[in-house]
């Protein structure tokens, strides 16, 4: 019986609350020792030829018969009014069907309320001014030159620490921090805590503005015909796309069907509409044309979303044996103009180690920049940066092993919600990932030279710790054809990490049919209801639905076949696409005679995502060990080898497993070592437009990656045991470069990214 | 409000894509990108920037890659171009098996660019080293980190001797 359920779910490092309906009872969890064929094997992908020939279709790539192009003019001040605006020119250019702005669009408010669609105030260089459709992108571009706009150019702030004096400029109304206030945590007596400290660090630690750049841009395709309105989108969240959409453009929800069988990644940039969602909508109604606008290059430099900077202070206090005593810990995230929730900083230093005493103090703070978005492991990168560069600056200054420092304050449980973990093999992951780093062969800081002493090696560590358990609600259908093969529908999205091929691998395996026999489509919103593949949460939601989705058609299989073959359903035996009674072999049918039959479709089984348990907490967890090359004449570092071992529950395909390890390792070095968005104080004028100037991983700057895996199933997560694998390879990544090179110069630096010059600054070779 | 295309003198020009003839109108502000994708529907070709800097758009001209977005298309007259439609999408192609068989590719988007890139370098070096390898692919950006696995896929091929030097027809 369906029932509805209250659930706290944890997403992206906060809780909330949410009705969920639960169509009936779970499944029991598969064992931590079931013997499987395809679950656990390195399947390739099931869609890797349509993605490597070129036939896969993204958003980008949809251009529906009488398509017009949009192009949207954007703000070249970081705070002005909009005095006047005139469009005539620009609508009686050639070519051009439409041109929206404030003065004819309707009211429609965005980020949360903050803003209007078209907000005649404007909070960052690349807010919306105006839109033009047109018939080619061309003429949508000329077009925008020829809109006039005068703009009353206001005060501005760019950074967070200025945005929060008194006196500040104020970019929100309500005030310039989220929320109103500073979210405090405490646990103990951290004052005391430091008074009983045989030894305390203290240090700062800033990351920078990161951009996702995803390499498709952020972009939809829509169609408005008659009554219904179909839009291609290049999405985390169809479901949450159209929910926005039919919310802004006032058509029920039913009558907008959302689009994204391929997708060109996202990283956390892509979980809702965007304002060109709303526009190419609006303009097709207007136009009676499908309409398409996708972002530029530069657009997605400006107003794609980032990993808000931040900048934070620790303070350690532990015992001379290396346990810790207190925690203080303060954290400032720089959201830019407009951001919904806060940046979870507070995440690491309240749970990750064991501490008595802890305070955490932070704030996302609104400055007149890009607006933040979620980027992997929003919070939990940056923070980890700071706490774990301050845990192995301890171990220095007691002259201990940072990793024995960490054995020594391993959380036993969740100490923030009081309550276990369901699971928790850190312990495995710092064991295999020292082994495979050659941890032993670390020396104590500074480490020894080599050679003639210009270059110097060190090695650094790190652990994470991130949610990833997925929740309810998701929904599966699963139908078996009349020729034996089987179809999955699930309207989630395969954002690249591979989650078509592991879903279709828990179908075959209840099927007992192999992969190629099984053709899943997902990225439709005609499709059962599923979470957005953020979070790390895709296979922990979607793949219980899909096995629940699988043994019903599979239950109803055997009891057809055991009416074809005059046996109890019980004795009935599925194996190899041939059911046969058990122990009487040739008393068997084959699926595809069973199912042909019965005609159409009528074999199908539909799954539903069952509620987490609420008396446990779920975590994922993993370390990382890094060495690398530091050349003391030219500041250059250079990583010779990341060992990452993440427990992450069972893994579905190592293949695409260690996929992960290496994009969330690429990315978190690129955070690390290079990226950095920068903003112009000045003029609030972004400096990076582009790739030429924003330097993401390349080839010659990725070096060997071993991706490990603690592999033990979770006894009560889901029905499959799974935990996500998205965001955590991209937690430690950072902290541990940094505290390698730590290591090798003897010198700590905790201003990333660590650039050339930084380290030549650390190294006193330059002013 | 104007209905129709603003005009623009166009140019008619005669290429061969992918083994096929073909002639076409474009107007003189059109790149081969453009050309490719939104005239000839071949959108297995991306545009990643636009200008220059991420690879996503590499094709073969005349047997070498360059980046679609950066030439004109009245340039391409009378040439010979190859998008990663020439692979015919076939498993067979051992450059697709390679990148498949090592998930060499998480998104895709940068795909097709990363394989034009390689078969133009096997086209000139069958047997690559790795050094040539990563040199060929530092243009063409992956944001999701498949660089290790787009190596191990170049090296494969090169191991069995390279890709095939010819298109399929």
């Amino acid at each position: 019986m369906p029932r509805i359920i209250r659930q706290k779910v944890e997403f992206e490092g906060r809780i909330e609350e949410r009705e969920v309906v639960i169509e009936g009872d779970d499944l029991p969890v598969w064992p931590a020792d079931e013997r499987f064929t395809v679950v656990g094997t390195p399947v390739p992908r099931v869609d890797g030829l349509e993605r490597v020939g070129g036939r896969a279709r993204y958003t980008t790539d949809e251009f529906p018969t009488g398509m017009l192009w949009g192009a949207i003019l954007r703000s070249p001040h970081a705070h002005a009014r909009i005095a006047r605006i005139d469009t005539g020119n620009a609508e009686r250019a050639s070519g051009v069907h439409a041109v929206l702005s404030s003065v004819n669009a309707p009211k429609i408010r965005w980020h949360s309320g903050a803003s209007w669609l078209f907000d005649p105030e404007l909070r960052y260089v690349g807010d919306e001014v105006a839109a033009v459709v047109a018939e080619d992108a061309e003429a949508a571009r000329d077009a925008l030159d020829l809109i006039e706009v005068e703009y009353e150019v206001l005060p501005h702030v760019v950074d967070a620490e200025e945005a929060i004096r008194p006196g500040a400029v104020l970019v929100q109304p309500a005030g310039n921090i989220l929320g109103g206030d500073w979210e405090r945590y405490a646990r103990g007596d951290v004052d005391r805590g430091i008074r009983e400290a045989e030894v305390t660090v203290e240090l700062t630690a800033r990351t920078p503005d990161q951009l996702h750049h995803s390499m498709e841009t952020h972009g939809s395709v829509a169609d408005w015909s008659g009554d219904r309105l179909v839009v291609w989108d290049s999405t985390q969240h169809i479901f949450g796309v159209r929910r926005q959409v039919a919310a802004a453009v006032g058509l029920p929800m039913d009558r907008v069907r959302v689009l994204s069988p391929f997708m060109g990644g996202g990283f956390g940039s892509k979980n809702g509409a965007g304002k060109y969602t709303v526009i190419a909508a609006l303009a097709s109604r207007e136009t009676r044309r499908p309409v398409r606008i996708v972002f530029t290059r530069i657009e997605e430099s400006q107003a794609a979303g980032k990993r808000p900077r931040s900048v934070q202070r620790i303070r350690l206090g532990a015992r001379r044996d290396g346990r810790l005593t207190a925690i203080d810990y303060w954290g400032l995230s720089n959201v830019g103009a407009y951001r919904a929730v806060p940046s979870p900083l507070s995440g690491p230093p309240k749970e990750l180690y064991a501490c008595p005493n802890v305070r955490t103090e932070t704030a996302s703070v609104f400055t007149h920049t890009g607006p933040a978005a979620a980027f992997r492991a929003p919070g939990y990168v940056e923070a980890t940066v700071a706490l774990e560069c301050a845990v192995e600056a301890l171990a220095d200054r007691l002259g201990m092993d940072p990793l024995e420092v960490r054995l020594r304050n391993h959380a036993e449980e969740d100490q923030v919600l009081g309550r276990p973990y369901s699971s928790k093999h850190l312990r495995e992951a710092y064991q295999l990932g020292a082994r495979s780093i050659g941890w032993t062969k670390r020396t104590p800081t500074p480490a020894q030279p080599v050679g003639d002493g210009r270059k110097r090696r060190g090695m650094g560590m790190a652990s994470q710790l991130w949610g990833g358990s997925g929740s309810a609600p998701a929904y599966a259908e699963v139908r078996v054809n009349p020729d034996g093969t089987a179809e999955v529908r699930i309207g989630t999205q395969d954002i690249g990490t591979g989650a078509k091929t592991a879903l279709t691998q828990i179908a075959a395996e209840v099927l007992s049919l192999p992969v190629d026999r099984i053709t899943l489509t997902l990225g439709d919103t005609d499709f059962p209801y599923s979470p957005l593949s953020a979070g790390s949460q895709t296979i922990a939601s979607c793949g219980p639905a899909v096995r629940m989705a699988a043994e019903e058609a599979r239950r109803h299989l055997l009891e057809a076949a055991a009416s074809a073959l005059e046996a109890a359903p019980t004795d009935v035996r599925l194996a190899s696409g041939s059911l046969h009674v058990a122990g009487v072999p040739d008393r068997k049918i084959s699926v595809a005679e069973l199912t042909g039959r019965m005609g159409n479709f009528t074999i199908s089984g539909r799954g539903f995502r069952g509620a987490n348990p609420d008396d446990v907490t779920i975590r994922t967890w993993g370390a990382q060990f890094a060495e690398v090359e530091v050349d003391t004449e030219t500041g250059e570092v250079a990583v010779l080898k990341i060992s990452a071992c993440h427990d992450v529950g069972r893994v579905i395909n190592p293949l695409q497993y260690t996929s992960q390890i290496h994009g969330g390792v690429i990315q978190g070095l690129g955070l690390a070592l290079s990226e950095d968005h920068v903003t112009d104080p000045e003029t609030g004028n972004v400096l990076d437009l582009g790739f030429d100037a924003y330097a993401v991983p390349r080839q010659s700057m990725v070096p060997e990656i071993d991706a490990l895996a603690v592999n033990i199933p979770d006894p009560v997560a889901n029905n499959l045991g799974v935990k996500g694998v998205g965001e955590p390879p991209m937690i430690p990544t950072p902290a541990a470069v940094a505290n390698a090179v730590a290591n090798a110069i003897g010198v700590r630096i905790t201003d990333l990214p660590i650039t050339p010059m930084k380290v030549l600054r650390a190294l006193g070779r330059v002013e | 409000m104007t209905p129709s295309p603003p005009v623009e003198a166009t140019t008619r020009i005669q290429l061969t894509v992918n083994g096929r003839r073909r002639e076409v109108a474009v107007a003189p502000r059109r790149t081969l990108l453009q050309l490719v994708r939104e005239e000839l529907h071949l959108t297995g070709t991306k545009e990643g920037c636009g200008v220059g800097t991420c690879g996503a758009c590499t094709v073969l001209v005349d047997g070498g890659a360059v980046l679609s977005c950066l030439v004109l298309a009245v340039q391409a007259a009378g040439r010979t171009v190859e998008t990663i439609e020439a692979l015919g999408g076939d498993a067979a192609d051992p450059l697709l098996a390679a990148f498949i068989r090592h998930d060499a590719f998480q998104c895709g988007f940068c795909t097709p660019g990363q394989i034009m890139t390689l078969r133009g370098l096997f086209r000139r070096t069958p047997r690559p080293s790795l050094g040539e390898i990563r040199r060929a692919v530092e243009g063409n950006v992956c944001r999701c980190g498949a660089h290790l696995r787009i190596q191990a896929a170049a090296l494969d091929v090169a191991a069995q001797g390279g890709a095939p030097g010819t298109p399929r027809r």
